[in-house]
This record gives C-alpha cells, structure tokens and sequence, in this order.
C-alpha cells in the first residue's frame, strides 16, 4: 500500500468532528467520576462497618471488572433486567460505565489526599473549637486537595485514552470515524494513524503540564515537613503566598 | 478554695488491655498552675488530652467549671455528650501542642484570626486588631505575613501560644510544649508562658520536663507515675523534699543532666 495525502485531507474534517465528541464525553465521564467519587469517599467515611463492608466490596467489584464489560453490560443487558432495566443512549451509557468506572480510582485519590493531611492539624483545629464544616473548608480541604490535583490529571489523560472503547458501543468519536471512513474507503492507515496523532497532540502536552503541577505542589508547604518541626529559619522561602 | 475551675473525679483511661489512668481526682482552681512531671507513659499527656477532648475517658467524669465535659444531663442521668455539648464546653480549653500544629497554608495572622473569625463569629477588623496585638505580646508581630514553614522552632511554639490565646480559654493547656524544640531556643518559649502565667487569670497545665522552670511557675507540682497521682504539692515539697524514692530517682535524672 501507499500512503496517500488525498485520503488524509478526506478524512481529516470527519476525524475533527469525532475529536470534539471524545473530548467532550472526556470531560462529562471525567466531571461524573470526580462527583461519583466523592460521593464512595463520603460513604467509606460512615463509621458503620456494614456500611464500609458493602462500600469496599462494590468499589472492589468495579475496579475488578474490566470497563469494557461494564459498557457492555450497560448497553446490552441493563434494558432486559426485570424492573430496574433502562435504555440507555451510548452517550449516558458511556458516562455512567466509563465514569463510574474511573469513580472508583478517584475516590481512593481523595481518600489519599485527606489521609496526607497531618493528625496534628485535625487536633488543632478541634482545640480550637472549629465547627466539622469549617474545620474541613479551612483546615483540612485546602491542604488535601492541592496533593491530589497532579493525581486527577493523570487520570484525566488515563481516561481521555479509555473513551474510544465506547465506540463499541456506537459513540461516534474519533475512533467511530475513522473506522466508519475505512469501511467506506478501504483506507485505514491514514484515517487511523490520525486518530493516534490527535491522541498524543493532546495527552502530551497535558502529561507536561501535570508534571509542571506536581513540582509545584511538591515545593509548597515544605512537604517533607508538613508541620514544621525543623528548626531552620529561611529555609521555607519557596514559599510565598 | 474557689471552685474549681476543672476537677477530675475518678478518671480511668485505657488504650486496648493497657490501663493508662488508674483512677485520677484532681482538683484545679480558677488562675491555678499545675506542672505535671513523671516519666515517660506515665500518662501525664493523656490527662491533658481528655481534657482537651482529643481523648476520651475509659471512665469517670471530667467537669469544667461545674459542667461535666464527656457528658450532659438527660432526666437527671449523666449521658454521653453530643459533639454540641462538647464544643460548648471545650470553647473553655486551649491547648499547645509539642509539635505546634501550625496550619502551613495560612499566614501567622490567619492562623490567629481563623478561630475568633469562624469560631466565635468575631468581625475580621476587631479578630485581626487582637490577634496582631497578641502576635506583638509574644514578639512575633514583624512576622504577620510569613508562613509558619519560615520560622524557626521557638518562634512557631510562640505562634501556636497566641493562636490559643486570642481565643481566651479559661484553661491553658501545655503538652511538653519545648520538647521538640532545639535547646537554644527553649528560653524564648519558657520566657513567653512565664510572661502569660503572670498575668494570672487562667488556669494551666504544663506537662513539663523543664523541672527548673516548673518549680518557678507553678502552684502546685504533681508526680505521675504508673497512672496514679503519686505524689503532689507545692513545688518546694515535691521537687526539693520528695517523699518516695521513684519520685528521688526520677528527678536525680534531671539534676545530673541539665546543667540550668
């Protein structure tokens, strides 16, 4: 085979209008995990251990099962469930499967994110009599989520290359067109191998500027030391505001 | 004596099988300075920490200032507090801590302001004005926009007294406070709560190991030992004529090693 341009340029707008559908169920499948795991935090957090048992044995059971049997499952047998079963759109489908999916990983970020915070913090903030909401809005938040930001992004890329599984489920992104281009044409090569570069145009730089992020929140607040117990005057300048 | 201002009637604590606290009554009048000493397990710390709430009693009841702390009254009944109860009552507590607990992403004025402001609905202008002015007191007040990671051990100890004091406990507590500090900068610290402890009005607990500072500040010293108030009085009785011998031992430990 050759390769040819004309097949480049044909494909290039179909494959353009894919990007703005994986992009954007990137976004909507990432924006549910984000929100669908707080909500696995706050009930792993219920000090009830039938709770607990339950909570640890369905975040396992998800992380356990591979999405795209999720996706599956969703798509074809959810409808034929006695009672509960609905037809889902591919798109619900993609968010609920996919980010449900990913929720499982991002509950546990957070969960890392609020054990970093130094016991002595929470007992400070007890000791100053700080009521539950203020003490994690002032206290523990802001120092539990600035660690877990570079963590978020990883996985937000981690997911931006999980999305074209859901073409099998008949979401018409990037992969979609370019294979619906082929089927047409006979001509994979070009139409594939543009999806692969529009992948890395945008995870590349992404993955750059999450490393960016990671030192930064590294240097701040003197992370090996996070109540400061040296005794070294000027050493912390890094920080500043 | 007045009443007091914190009494502990039969305290027990256990960690697991391990009994901490056998059994503590104490009494603490209103602007009293108690020193606790004894070694280390002794469970001095964790008499503070109760009191604190940051531990709770295995048995036995904490009051402060005629209200028990742990509990509240239900038809006539002691029940176990609700964290309403609680935070009434603790708002009388302040506490420093050994390893000062600073918050590290907030200036040393925010961390002064950030209780009176949240805690006690206090406006910001009148919450900054009294935190500055405390700052001033223990001598940090060229420092109000550093953050706790650039300054040194005695100076973030100072930070962490005028944070608890700007809440104006009734009860000062001080757990080991210079313990993790390096030695030159121990008098500073000692300097500020002797500065605070002539001022009088509140009562405090040190849980100390400085016994030269001890027998200068406080009313009263007691001895923990294995759990039990072992020996207790003024600090001319407990730390020049001691009556038993764990308590001689003890303190000839420090008298061979702190050249102060």
């Amino acid at each position: 085979m050759t390769w040819s341009w004309n097949y480049v340029w044909e494909s290039l707008p179909l494959i353009f209008e894919g990007m703005w559908i994986t992009l954007g169920l990137t976004i909507g499948c990432f924006a549910f995990a984000m929100l669908f795991g707080f909500v696995w935090t706050f009930l792993r957090r219920i000090p009830w251990t039938s709770v607990q048992k339950l909570v640890g044995f369905l975040l396992e059971f998800i992380r356990s099962t591979p999405p795209l049997v999720q996706l599956f499952f969703l798509f074809y047998a959810w409808p034929m469930v006695p009672y509960v079963g609905v037809t889902l759109d591919p798109i619900s489908c993609a968010i609920l499967g996919l980010g449900g999916h990913f929720s499982t990983y991002i509950s546990e970020i957070y969960r890392s994110g609020i054990e970093s915070v130094d016991k002595g913090q929470w007992e400070a903030a007890k000791a100053l009599n700080l009521s539950t909401g203020k003490k994690w809005t002032k206290i523990i938040l802001p120092q539990a989520i600035p660690p877990t930001i570079p963590m978020l992004g990883n996985y937000l890329i981690i997911m931006f290359k999980e999305v074209p599984l859901t073409a099998t489920i008949g979401v018409t992104g990037m992969l979609h067109a370019a294979e619906s281009f082929g089927a047409q044409t006979f001509a994979y090569v070009e139409p594939l191998t543009l999806v692969a570069l529009f992948f890395l145009a945008m995870s590349y730089p992404s993955a750059v500027l999450i490393r960016k992020l990671e030192k930064k929140f590294n240097r701040r607040f003197d992370k090996k030391n996070p109540t400061g117990t040296n005794n070294n005057m000027d050493k912390g300048v890094a920080v500043n505001g | 004596m007045a009443d007091p201002i914190v009494r502990y009637k039969d305290v027990h604590k256990s960690f697991g099988e391990v009994e901490v606290l056998k059994g503590i009554d104490l009494d603490i009048a209103p602007a009293e300075k108690i020193a606790l000493i004894g070694p280390s397990g002794s469970g001095k710390t964790t008499i503070i920490r109760m009191l604190m709430t940051l531990e709770e009693p295995t048995s036995g009841v904490i009051e402060v200032d005629g209200r028990p702390l742990w509990h509240m009254e239900k038809e006539g009944e002691l029940v176990p507090a609700n964290e309403k109860h609680l935070r009434e009552v603790r708002g009388d507590i302040g506490m420093v801590f050994q390893h000062f607990n600073l918050f590290p992403h907030m200036s040393i004025l925010d961390n002064c302001m950030v209780a009176p402001v949240h805690v006690k609905g206090e406006p910001k202008d009148e919450a900054r004005q009294r935190s500055i002015e405390m700052l001033e007191k223990v001598g940090l007040g060229d420092k109000l926009d550093n953050y706790p990671s650039q300054l040194s051990g005695g100076q973030k100890q100072r930070v962490a007294m005028a944070r608890a004091l700007v809440m104006r406990p009734k009860v000062m507590l001080f757990d080991e406070v210079t313990s993790a500090l390096d030695p030159e900068l121990v008098g500073e610290v000692l300097e500020v709560i002797r500065d605070i402890a002539k001022e009088g009005e509140m009562a405090m607990i040190l849980v100390t190991h400085e016994m030269e500072f001890a027998r200068d500040i406080a009313d009263r010293v007691l001895f923990l030992d294995e759990g039990t108030i072992a020996e207790e009085g003024s600090p001319e009785e407990v730390l020049e004529n001691s009556k038993s011998e764990r308590l001689q031992s003890f303190l000839s430990r420090f008298r061979s090693s702190s050249p102060s």
